[in-house]
């Protein structure tokens, strides 16, 4: 192993980086123009990451198991608002309400998970694009669930949530009793700016959990059958089993991370709120420098920052920039779906490059003949 | 007793549901008083209009690119072409022919930078097709706001400019292809002709490309990418020529769709146009890996027969509009489906 | 062989596969502390042998095996390959298993981990208790200092060189619990020479430590140098059982390759005077992996058949690969007195070369397509054959491509429903026998040929190797069979040339008696093997006379 020079070791950090170091750039252009306070911005920054941090957290399991970006995670989602509706229904409210929300959510998430799990098993090497569709047939599932199953076949007893038809949830539904219940269980302001603390322990917590899970028996085997189904198989270790523990690790949290988004947005859209729930999480992840193959808790932070912070200020910024509010905004749609593009680009590419790599060293001196 | 058994093994399960419940939404039509006439009429013309787009699936699934997710930016250089014939303001069929004629150059350009990108990522083409076509998408909507089209057909009249999420070509050349030669029987029923023989036409081109040599080597690179190289086949060279033929069908595709509805949709219109495409053809029996052109028309029909049918026979029975549901879950339960199949090919 | 039970005895051990026996009555045994080289040419049944031993699933599939394996003189019959770790015997393979991006330590405990109790198991299983990760080194490094190399257990795997690689999977078999008895197939293959002597003090170490050694290779040196017994089997039988001290390099290649009835020389070989040379290769290399070559130069006159032979992974099938573009490779290769240009499918194709892939699923054939596809395309690709007018356009002409299809089924005598059917349905003779006509429709001049009878039966063997002869001699054919079947190349081949880690290691006439080409299999060097022909043929002559 050679060492390597100062110089060199900066320009492996940007290469490996480019993505977060890019859209550092692009947001301090934005926040330049945009206009917006200091305080206006790490208030908002505070709150996303309170918001969006869990969920996105959520996505590490399944990368580590080698499925790529759990875009199943929605099915979670779907189970999380499933559970907040009933919640409201009967009017349990506070922490006891997103308790017993995550308590429904969990055997839901559990069996969408398993049934995930089972499916991409079924369609390996192509994980990725099977889970997507997985998340838009279930959505389909989900809306004649709620829409048509909700007040006829599962009895909903509060009118206000139910269509004027007499059954289906409305489009709309009011969380008031638990909005920021969980942001505000401690109370903490610095400066005037409000820190939602409680909801930052769960973070916290959450993030111990997996640090220790990554030191497990269950989390070796998962970085194992990631890294080489094969092999892992041949070892003894449990791969199929494996593959589905890690999904369905991974669509729980999703369930609970939705709880915890939505009690910080305090209302519910029944039918779209699980839809961006994916999109959003899996473009904060990799702008955070993750990988299709490879994700840290700090990728999640860093994702999680920067995403938002292009999110909150390229409207603003391309209103004042171009005198186009309407731009900025398609410009952060873009920017979402272009960075999940790169980033897929990337992995395949990098993974060919390896590939190649791996047979010119097993070219052993043969090469020097050329 | 075994043949039938064969026949449901090939056909697999979900296509032949969907196929009878597609003749029971035609039997219970006229018992809930839904008129057949008018329901058969309207799965003909949306099978017009969208056949041409469910072609362009085939080169790419040939060719061993798999379902192609990014059939909006076909699309994408479809509407440009569109939208710069209505700002042309061309009426008629050289109204058509020239958005057409936009669309070609426009078209070829952006697929064969895509089959490039496809060329570098084998493997993973579905999903970074799909994301492809949504990046595209969401880059013409800021293109939509700051290209200089200036015709008041089409942009916001307050600000004078940007364009208009739907542009209508009523005055322009709304029908121009359908009309060729349609008819009507009765009050209800309306046959656009012309659809169908421009429909058959690219069919029948594309049976022929099919069988040349080109198109012979391009099914082989799909088949077994491997046997094409040692015959001498340049495999990029076979992908790249297969999405742009796809992109191009994709713009050509949509400019048909657009002269039958009558409007142009801009913004994030073309979004999720890729899925109803590929839904169709893998109903009417393709794979990811294989794709005929009876798999086009039969899925095409099969489809949109149950989009059209579902609405108003549902809704007649009971009272409620369950077809955006229905359709979520038939056309993503039947690409899930396909993924899942194990190819037995490889031992 | 003392009082004590050997640790391992193999009584009578017998295996056919269906119709088809490739192990007879082997007996040998293996005592403590020992190393047994198990010497053969492929086919010769070891790999069967070993996996009887590890009581593969593929075995019990197919019928079990006959005879008795002991051990500590206790008879086993191991149902799967955990029943034989338990047992105490480990496997290094050829291909590795380890996990890339798992640090050496990790790999050797891989699933083995040392783990910690906590109260969550309780809750939710075994599985997630966590790793000791300073006991997981700790166990590394003892199972790495008892092979006595230098290799630092942190370092990942991808960053390591491939001999080491070999190490971290001999390690991981030591530290199994109990591990008494570890096949190695083959290690030394991918090692660079000082890496294999590394190895081989390794195993004299482990040998110290009692720990029993099965070495299966096929370089004499090795075997001569570290085994204490030497078990030779040819056709699936045990040829010669003996020791370092009783052999000789000589005894153990004739052994090896066997004197069989030369059926080219009982035949009357026809003494054919060569052409002149029509494929000069010069220099050449190809990076195909697992059939690395490294440096080959070879001449192949007009009108001959010539044999290219050697062990498997040697590079002979990298040669075929390498001229026809099909992998990245280097060199020159000219043809006709014009260059071929390398990486270029198409140059080849284009010169009149054809060649029939030894790997007929992967790249001879178009499984899911019919039969007369498979054997017009490259005509049709290359040669714009079997195309006819249409309009403005050129189209596929089915019924010519119809025609040429029957044609080939009746002249090969293609087992099949119509030239319609789907190649996958075929058996593996008659795929073969596809690929054929594939390669004799583009008409070449001068033709490559990948183990032609790997895989199919006895009578398609036939088949296949009298057409090769018999599109030769009336078409004049040039053709260069590839082939790891000694006795086969010997049978229709004028010269054969053998491979030995990636270079020629000699060429002889296929009437040279076979156990020259044994010297030359075994890397024992080609004047060697000149000697042995040489020799031999004196005796022959003697004889005769």
């Amino acid at each position: 192993m050679k060492r390597m020079t100062g110089g060199e070791a900066v320009r492996l950090f940007c290469v490996r980086n480019a993505v977060p170091i890019v859209f550092l750039l692009v947001s301090a252009i934005g926040i330049y123009y945009s206009q917006f306070t200091a305080e206006y911005l790490i208030q908002e920054m505070l709150t996303r990451l309170a918001r969006n941090a869990f969920l996105v957290l959520s996505l590490l399991i399944p990368i580590m198991a080698g499925m790529g970006l759990n875009f199943g995670m929605v099915l979670g989602a779907m189970a999380g608002q499933i559970g907040l509706i009933f919640i409201s229904d009967w009017n349990v409210s506070g922490l006891y309400g997103m308790t017993l929300a995550a308590l429904i959510a969990t055997p839901l998430a559990i069996l969408f998970g398993w049934m995930c799990g089972a499916v991409l098993n079924k369609a390996r090497g192509r994980e990725m694009v099977t889970s997507y569709i997985l998340g838009f047939f279930m959505n389909g599932v989900y809306q004649l669930a709620v829409l048509y199953g909700f007040g006829s076949v599962v009895p909903i007893l509060n009118p206000e949530l139910v269509l004027s038809r007499g059954y289906g949830i409305r489009n709309v539904t009011n969380l008031d009793g638990i909005r920021n219940t969980l942001d505000n269980a401690i109370p903490l302001d610095i400066m005037g700016i409000h820190i939602p603390l409680a909801t930052f322990l769960v973070i916290g917590v959450f993030c111990l959990f997996i640090v220790w899970f990554r030191r497990t028996k269950l989390g070796q085997d998962m970085r194992a059958t990631g890294q080489d189904l094969g092999v892992a198989h041949a070892a003894g270790i449990p791969v199929m089993r494996t593959r589905i523990i890690s999904i369905v690790i991974s669509t729980v949290l999703a369930a609970y991370g939705q709880i915890i988004f939505l009690q910080n947005v305090g209302t519910l859209n029944t039918y779209n709120s699980h839809e961006q729930a994916g999109v959003f999480a899996i473009a904060s992840l990799l702008v955070g420098g993750a990988t299709v193959a490879r994700a840290s808790i700090l990728n999640v932070f860093t994702g999680v920052l920067l995403f938002h912070l292009m999110f909150v200020v390229s409207p603003m910024a391309g209103k004042y920039l171009v005198g186009d509010a309407q731009i900025g905004e398609y410009f952060r749609v873009f920017v979402c779906y272009a960075i999940i593009s790169l980033a897929l680009v990337l992995h395949a590419w990098r993974r060919h490059a390896d590939k190649v790599r791996a047979r010119a060293a097993l070219r052993g001196e043969s090469g020097g003949a050329a | 007793m075994n043949r039938v058994r064969k026949f449901i093994e090939e056909a697999g399960w979900p296509r032949i549901l969907i196929a009878v419940f597609l003749v029971a939404l035609f039997i219970t039509a006229p018992f809930v008083g839904v008129p057949v006439d008018a329901a058969l009429s309207d799965t003909l013309v949306r099978f017009g209009m969208n056949g041409v787009l469910v072609l362009a699936m085939v080169p790419m699934v040939q060719s061993g690119c798999g379902l192609n997710f990014g059939l909006p930016l076909g699309i994408i250089a479809g509407l440009l072409g569109a939208v710069t014939s209505v700002e042309l303001e061309a009426k008629g069929i050289p109204g058509v022919l020239a958005a057409m004629l936009i669309a070609t150059p426009i078209a070829v350009l952006l697929g064969w930078c895509y089959g490039l990108l496809l060329n570098k990522v084998k493997g993973e083409e579905m999903m970074i097709a799909t994301y492809v076509g949504f990046s595209s998408v969401a880059f013409m909507c800021i293109m939509w706001l700051v290209l200089p089209y200036s015709s008041s057909n089409m942009v916001w009249g307050y600000a004078g400019k940007g364009l208009r999420t739907t542009v209508s070509v009523e005055e322009f050349w709304q029908k121009a292809i359908s009309d060729i030669g349609a008819f009507n029987i009765g009050d209800a029923f309306y046959f656009p002709t012309g659809m169908f023989l421009f429909l058959l036409l690219l069919c029948g081109l594309m049976w022929i490309f099919m069988r040349t040599r080109t198109g012979t080597a391009m099914t082989t690179v799909g088949s077994n990418p491997e046997y094409a190289k040692a015959s001498g086949v340049n495999i990029n060279r076979m992908r790249t020529l297969s999405v742009i033929l796809s992109t191009w069908l994709g713009a050509l595709g949509i400019i048909v769709y657009e002269q039958s509805f009558g409007f142009i949709q801009l913004y994030m219109g073309p979004f999720m146009m890729a899925f109803p495409a590929v839904a169709a053809l893998l109903i009417g029996g393709a794979s990811v890996k294989k794709a005929s052109i009876v798999n086009v028309v039969v899925g095409t029909f099969l489809f949109q027969g149950i989009l059209t049918m579902t609405p108003s026979v549902i809704n007649s029975m009971l009272q409620t509009d369950m077809s955006e549901v229905i359709r979520i879950i038939v056309s993503n339960g039947m690409i899930l489906y396909a993924l899942t199949r194990v190819t037995k090919v490889r031992s | 062989m003392g009082a004590e039970e050997p640790l391992l005895r193999v009584e009578g051990v017998g295996k056919a596969y269906f119709s088809n026996r490739v192990l007879k009555n082997v007996n040998f045994t293996l005592g403590k502390g020992r190393i047994l080289g198990l010497v053969g040419e492929n086919g010769a049944g070891k790999s069967t042998l070993m996996n009887i031993l590890f009581g593969m699933r593929v075995i019990q599939e197919t019928g079990g095996y006959e005879g008795k394996i002991l051990i500590d003189g206790s008879e086993v019959s191991f149902r799967s390959p955990m029943d034989a770790l338990k047992a105490g015997i480990g496997m290094v393979h050829q291909e590795f298993s380890l996990i890339p991006g798992f640090s050496v330590a990790e790999n050797i405990v891989l699933n083995r981990e040392t783990l910690v109790y906590n109260p969550l198991v309780e809750a939710f299983g075994d599985r997630l208790t966590t790793l000791d990760r300073a006991a997981m080194t700790r166990r590394a490094d003892e199972a790495i200092s008892k092979l006595n190399i230098e290799l630092d257990s942190s370092t990942l795997i991808s960053e390591l060189p491939v001999g080491y690689k070999q190490f971290t999977e001999i390690a991981r078999e030591i530290d199994k619990k109990g591990t008494r008895l570890l096949v190695l197939d083959e290690p030394t293959a991918v090692l660079t020479e000082s890496e294999a002597e590394i190895l081989l003090d390794s195993m004299r170490r482990l040998a110290r430590h009692g720990i029993s050694i099965i070495f299966i290779s096929h370089r004499l040196q090795e075997v001569m140098s570290v085994c204490d017994d030497i078990v030779i089997l040819r056709d699936g039988e045990v040829v010669l059982q003996t020791t370092p001290a009783e052999t000789s390099v000589r005894q153990i290649a004739g052994a090896m390759v066997g004197r069989r009835i030369d059926r080219g020389e009982s035949e009357g070989r026809e003494e054919r005077a060569p052409g002149k040379p029509v494929m000069e290769i010069e220099n050449l290399w190809v990076d195909m992996p697992g059939e690395t070559v490294r440096n080959v130069s070879l001449t192949v006159y007009e009108g001959e058949i010539l044999g290219i032979g050697g062990m498997a992974g040697q590079g002979k099938l990298g040669i075929a690969n390498g001229i026809m573009g099909l992998h990245p490779a280097g060199g020159s290769v000219s043809f006709e007195g014009r260059a071929i240009e390398l990486n270029n499918p198409e140059s080849p194709l284009a010169a009149g070369i054809s060649a029939v892939s030894e790997d007929r699923r992967g790249v001879g054939l178009l499984l899911e397509e019919s039969i007369a596809w498979n054997i017009i395309f490259t005509s049709l690709q290359m040669q714009g054959r079997f195309l006819r007018q249409f309009g403005p356009v050129k189209i596929r002409d089915e019924e010519g491509i119809a025609e040429c299809a029957r044609k080939y089924i009746r002249d090969l005598e293609i087992k099949c429903t119509s030239e319609r059917q789907h190649v996958q349905e075929l058996s593996g003779g008659n795929q073969q026998k596809v690929c054929l006509a594939k390669a004799f429709e583009t008409r070449p001049k001068l033709l490559f040929v990948a183990e032609p009878t790997r895989g199919i039966d006895v009578g398609a063997k036939r088949v296949v190797l009298d057409t090769l002869k018999r599109y030769n001699r009336e078409h004049g054919m040039t053709i260069v069979v590839i082939s790891s079947e000694l006795e086969e190349l010997r049978s229709v081949c004028d010269r054969i040339a053998i491979i030995d880690k990636g270079a020629v290691a000699g060429i002889l006439p296929a009437a040279t008696p076979s156990e020259a080409f044994g010297y030359l299999l075994m890397g024992a060097g080609a004047a060697e093997a000149e000697k042995a022909a040489a020799d031999n043929s004196n005796g022959m002559e003697a004889a005769n006379a």
